[in-house]
């Protein structure tokens, strides 16, 4: 009796380190979740997570094809959609996501991946969305530059 | 007995008073703020363009004033031309004549006459376009809706649609960029032009950043529309006043017009 007392205990403390252990993960795939966002209440990106790891490329390499050509802007993959959700902040400041620190230069960085995408497209979230007064009102608050690009991270 | 029925049925009623009273509050809550986003933005475009738009413009140059620039600035903002800075010792004299530009007001003389004209030039966004044909990569093309736009994923900067451009509607970027907006991604090696703001044709928006602009100034001189349908504010004003294209020895048919030319 006691035996099986011992084995049922064992289960239930292992079965709590593995649900413990699986909440950890996921704390640290959410970590260049912006806090708010969309992504934030979502349980993985437009994709599954695995599958987005080895796709996401492709999804947008086909994707900016319907795009410039087609007009198409509504479909679920978008670059400037990774920039909302995957940016993170230092203070007040967006920190351009290509930097080797950041969500996707880590990666491109660690899978030695040489892109360019941050030439021409923005790095951070920038305030396209926001009426011309608003955006007068940054311009005149000296924290437009904030919603700036730089370009250091890619092509290390 | 008939009396506890009665009781009995109108609590029930009142309950259900309450529930619908209720049940209908949050839908109003719910469904409003829906509808309200519905009528202020519209969704971005799901289906491929197609040609049974072409989008134009009209300028009326009795209309564009001397000196007034509202234009070229609002250009600029709309699509992030404005965050160019020139590389370091580059004369101003040649930094004007490098950086990028995708209008230019022009003022044309008759020498006879003395009479001036202004008018603001940008790409025509031509029917036939001389740089789709010479682009060997077929990064300048026309979009199906009469858009003729570079697709910069394919460009090289080999210029020669800059050469081909009978109008000299397009800029070359010299140097690395930052700050680009999220709606215009433009970087180094590549070559742009106007696209109609794209970006807002793309989104269901009704004008261009120059039209806007215009209006704003109280001049209404840029009038932005389908050319094919016949009932668009374009067409109409094509049809009261006498308009031209700019090189129709060309017969390029391009999409911008201009009167008073």
């Amino acid at each position: 009796m006691a035996k099986v007392l011992l084995r049922a205990s064992l289960v239930a403390v292992s079965l709590v380190w593995v649900l413990a252990a699986q909440t950890v993960l996921a704390a640290e795939v959410k970590r260049y979740v912006v806090e708010g966002s969309r992504a934030a209440e979502l349980d993985s990106c437009v994709e599954p997570t695995e599958r987005m790891r080895r796709m996401h490329f492709e999804f947008i390499k086909h994707q900016r094809i319907s795009t410039v050509h087609e007009g198409i802007r509504g479909t679920k993959y978008s670059l400037a959609g990774c920039v909302e959700c995957h940016i993170s902040y230092d203070g007040q400041q967006p920190e351009p996501i290509n930097q080797p620190d950041q969500f996707c230069g880590a990666c491109h960085a660690y899978a030695a991946v040489d892109l360019n995408c941050f030439d021409c497209h923005a790095s951070v979230p920038n305030p396209q969305g926001l009426d011309a007064e608003a955006q007068a009102a940054h311009r005149a608050a000296g924290v437009e530059k904030l919603v700036q690009s730089g370009r250091n991270g890619e092509g290390h | 007995m008939t009396d506890k029925t009665d009781r009995a049925e109108n609590e029930i009623d009142a309950g259900r008073r309450d529930f619908i009273g209720v049940a209908a509050g949050m839908t109003a809550a719910v469904v409003a703020p829906g509808v309200f986003l519905h009528s202020v933005a519209a969704a971005p475009r799901s289906e491929p363009v197609n040609s049974d738009v072409r989008w134009g413009l009209l300028v009326d140059t009795a209309k564009c004033v001397d000196g007034c620039s509202a234009c070229v600035e609002a250009c600029n903002e709309e699509n992030g031309l404005n965050l160019q800075t020139p590389p370091k010792g580059e004369s101003e004299r040649k930094w004007d004549t490098q950086k990028a530009v995708w209008i230019r007001k022009v003022k044309l003389q008759d020498n006879q006459t003395g009479r001036i004209t202004n008018l603001p030039m940008m790409c025509q966004h031509c029917e036939h376009p001389p740089c789709v044909d010479v682009c060997p990569t077929g990064a300048s093309f026309k979009r199906a809706d009469g858009i003729v736009m570079v697709d910069r994923h394919l460009c090289i900067g080999c210029r020669y649609c800059m050469m081909a451009c009978p109008y000299k509607a397009r800029s070359f970027i010299h140097d690395e960029t930052s700050g680009q907006l999220t709606s215009v991604p433009r970087g180094k090696g590549c070559v742009e032009s106007c696209n109609l703001c794209v970006h807002r044709r793309d989104y269901g928006e009704e004008s261009t950043a120059c039209v806007d602009a215009c209006a704003a100034e109280g001049h209404h001189a840029i009038v932005f529309g389908d050319l094919k349908d016949p009932n668009s504010a374009i067409n109409q004003q094509l049809k009261e006043i006498p308009s031209r294209q700019i090189r129709e020895d060309l017969q390029l048919n391009t999409g911008v017009r201009y009167s008073g030319v």
